[in-house]
C-alpha cells in the first residue's frame, strides 16, 4: 500500500511565495496522515491562465526542487515525493513549458520531468501563444513503483495513456486544470468528462489514475476540482468536490494490478495486437 | 420486438437552475474575495436582471452585506420602483432610493436638443456614477445586471450599464436568466413582465430590438457556434430573424471592448502585453 494524497487547492493568481507556502500549511495539516505521495494540480504555484505572465513567473525546475525541500524540511519527517504541475523555464534554450515534476525530496531529487505534449490553443485556452511543447511520453521508476505523468490535455488523448501504459505505468499521474463550462446537469459537463475519461483508462490499461484538479475563481473562469483516483478496475476509489479545496488520501495497492490485469488482460491484448496495427499507424502518422 | 428510439442531439440552453445558483454563488464569493471586498453594491431596477443579481448577491454574501439602489427618474415607470422595492424585500435588503432626475435635467437644460434616446444613455450614465460614487463610500463592490443576449446585441448604454467589473449574469441568455430567477425566488410579477430598459416612455425590449427573446436566444448560440443559416432556418426560425440576430451582434463588437488604441509599438496593451485582470506578481 502506499498511500497518496491529493491536494486540490486554489492558488491565488501570481503569488508564487503565497502558494508555496499554502502548500507547506497543507503538508504540515497532511502530516498525520504520513502519505508517501503528494500529487498538486497543473500550475499550481503560480494559477493558469496567465498570458503572457508566463515569463515573468516560470520556475526552473532545480530552483523548484530546493525550495519544496526546504518546505519538506520543515514540517516533514523523512522523504515525500511529490508531484507538482508548474511553468517552467528552461534558462539555456529560452524557453517555456507547462511542466509537471515528480520529486523524491530528502532522497534522489528530480526523478522525472514531464513537458506537456497537447498545449490548447482553443476557445478559452490559448496555450501554444505562450509556451512550447514537449515531445515525449514516459513511464518511469519511483521507489514505489513505476509512474507516469500526462497534464490535462494530454490525458484527454486515449493514445498518451497507452504508451504510459505499454512503458509499464502502474499510476498516471495527472496534474489539471479544467475551467467550468455545460452546466447542464448537477455537475459541469467538463467534470463528468473527467470522471468518465479516469474511469476508463484506468480500467482499460489495469492502472491506477491519480488526477489532481484545481480549483479557484481565474478571473470568471471557475476552475472546476473534482479531483479523484481511480482503480485499476475503473472504480472510484475517492473523490472531490466541485469548486472547493479538500485533500484526498488514499492507499493505492500495486499488487492488486497483476490480478485485476489477468481477469481483464486489456494491456495483455493491445500488446499482442498492437504490432499488427502498427503498420497501419505509421502509414496514418505519416500521411499526416 | 422492442424498438427503442433515439434522442436526436443538439444544443442545449436549458440549464440545471440549482447547479448554476451555486457555482455564481461561489463566483461572487470569490472575486469578491480576491479584489478584497465584502460588500457587493447593486442598481435595482425592477427587471429580472437586476433582481437575480441582488438574489446571488444575498446568497453569497449575505443580505447584511448587500446594498440595494433604486435610481429613478422622473420620466420612469412608478411600476419599476414598485417592483424595485417588492424585490428587494423579498431578498431581505433595504433599497436606498437616490433619484436621479435632478443630475439628468441639469445636464438636459443645457443641451435643449437632447432627444429621447440620447436622455436615456444619460440617465444609464448618470446611475453608473452613482453606482460608482457609493461604492467607494460603502466599500461595496458594484455587481453587474447585463445578460447575454443584450451584450450580444449591443443593447446596452456603453460605460453606463456594462461598467460594474463583476458580473454574474453575463454569459446567461435572457431566457437562462429567466429560468436561474425562477430557481432562485425572484417574484412571479417581475420575472414574468415585459422586459424593458425603462429609459424612453413605454418601450420595450423585444420591440426595440425586433425579436423575441425566445427566438433570439435559439438563433445566437447556433450562430455563435459557427452554425451555417440553412440549418437555424430548419429549426423553424425565418430568415429575416436570423439576419436581425446577425445584424445586432455584428455592428456592436466595438461595445464589448475596450476602446480602439493605435498600436504602434510592440508592448501595446491587449495587443503584445497581455496579462489576465486577477495577474499580480509579488513584489520583492
Amino acid at each position: 500500500m502506499v498511500r497518496h494524497a491529493v491536494l486540490q487547492l486554489a492558488p491565488e493568481k501570481g503569488q508564487v511565495k503565497k502558494n508555496l507556502a499554502r502548500l507547506e500549511a497543507a503538508l504540515a495539516e497532511l502530516a498525520e496522515d504520513a502519505p508517501e505521495v503528494v500529487v498538486l494540480p497543473e500550475a499550481f504555484p503560480t494559477g493558469y491562465f496567465l498570458q503572457g505572465g508566463v515569463r515573468e513567473l516560470a520556475l526552473a525546475v532545480e530552483a523548484l526542487g530546493e525550495r519544496l525541500d526546504a518546505i519538506r524540511r520543515r514540517v516533514w519527517e523523512g522523504p515525500l515525493d511529490l508531484v507538482i504541475g508548474f511553468y517552467e523555464k528552461d534558462e539555456r534554450e529560452g524557453a517555456y513549458y507547462n511542466a509537471a515534476a515528480y520529486f523524491e525530496l530528502g532522497g534522489r531529487g528530480l526523478l522525472h520531468l514531464h513537458r506537456k505534449v497537447f498545449l490548447p490553443t482553443y476557445g478559452v485556452f490559448d496555450e501554444e501563444r505562450y509556451l512550447s511543447r514537449g515531445h515525449a511520453v514516459r513511464a518511469f521508476d519511483t521507489r514505489f513503483g513505476r509512474a507516469a505523468i500526462l497534464i490535462c490535455e494530454d490525458f484527454w488523448h486515449s493514445i498518451t495513456s497507452t504508451l504510459a501504459a505499454l512503458d509499464g505505468a502502474e499510476v498516471i499521474y495527472v496534474p489539471s486544470a479544467s475551467p467550468a463550462r455545460g452546466f447542464f446537469g448537477p455537475r459541469p459537463a467538463n467534470v463528468e468528462r473527467w470522471r468518465e475519461l479516469a474511469k476508463s483508462v484506468a480500467a482499460e490499461h489495469g492502472l491506477y489514475v491519480v488526477l489532481a484538479s484545481l480549483v479557484g475563481s481565474e478571473a470568471g473562469k471557475g476552475m472546476s476540482g473534482g479531483s479523484l483516483v481511480a482503480s485499476p478496475e475503473g472504480r472510484i476509489l475517492a473523490e472531490a468536490p466541485v469548486f472547493e479545496e479538500a485533500a484526498l488520501v488514499v492507499d493505492l495497492d500495486f499488487d492488486r494490478i497483476p490480478p485485476v490485469r489477468y481477469d481483464n488482460p486489456m494491456l495483455a491484448d493491445l500488446k499482442s495486437g498492437l504490432p499488427l496495427l502498427f503498420n497501419d499507424l505509421k502509414r496514418v502518422v505519416e500521411a499526416l | 420486438m422492442r424498438k427503442i428510439y433515439g434522442v436526436p442531439g443538439g444544443e442545449v440552453l436549458e440549464l440545471d437552475y440549482p447547479a448554476v445558483a451555486d457555482y455564481l454563488t461561489g463566483f461572487l464569493r470569490r472575486e469578491l474575495a480576491w479584489r478584497g471586498y465584502e460588500k457587493g453594491l447593486v442598481a435595482v431596477s425592477g427587471g429580472v436582471d437586476s433582481a437575480t443579481t441582488l438574489a446571488l448577491a444575498v446568497r453569497a454574501l449575505g443580505p447584511e452585506n448587500v446594498h440595494a439602489l433604486a435610481l429613478p427618474h422622473a420620466e420612469s415607470d412608478p411600476r419599476s420602483l414598485a417592483d424595485a422595492r417588492r424585490v428587494a424585500e423579498a431578498f431581505g435588503v433595504e433599497l436606498e432610493v437616490v433619484d436621479i432626475t435632478a443630475m439628468v435635467e441639469g445636464y438636459a437644460a443645457l443641451r435643449p436638443d437632447i432627444t429621447p434616446h440620447r436622455k436615456g444613455n444619460v440617465k444609464a450614465r448618470a446611475r453608473m456614477i452613482v453606482l460608482f460614487d457609493l461604492s467607494v463610500a460603502y466599500h461595496a463592490l458594484p455587481l453587474g445586471t447585463g445578460n447575454k443576449t443584450e451584450r450580444l446585441f449591443g443593447y446596452f448604454t456603453w460605460h453606463g450599464d456594462d461598467a460594474p467589473p463583476v458580473n454574474p449574469l453575463g454569459d446567461l441568455y435572457k431566457t437562462q436568466v429567466w429560468g436561474l430567477a425562477e430557481e432562485l425566488g425572484v417574484p412571479e410579477e417581475v420575472r414574468k413582465k415585459p422586459p424593458t430598459a425603462d429609459l424612453i416612455p413605454g418601450q420595450t425590449d423585444e420591440d426595440d430590438l425586433g425579436i423575441a427573446y425566445v427566438r433570439a436566444d435559439v438563433i445566437l448560440e447556433h450562430y455563435l457556434k459557427g452554425y451555417p443559416d440553412r440549418y437555424i432556418e430548419a429549426l423553424g426560425y425565418r430568415p429575416e430573424e436570423i439576419r436581425r440576430v446577425k445584424e445586432l451582434v455584428n455592428r456592436t463588437h466595438y461595445k464589448r471592448h475596450l476602446p480602439t488604441v493605435a498600436v504602434v509599438s510592440t508592448t501595446a496593451i491587449h495587443e503584445f502585453y497581455l496579462r489576465p485582470l486577477d495577474f499580480r506578481i509579488e513584489l520583492e
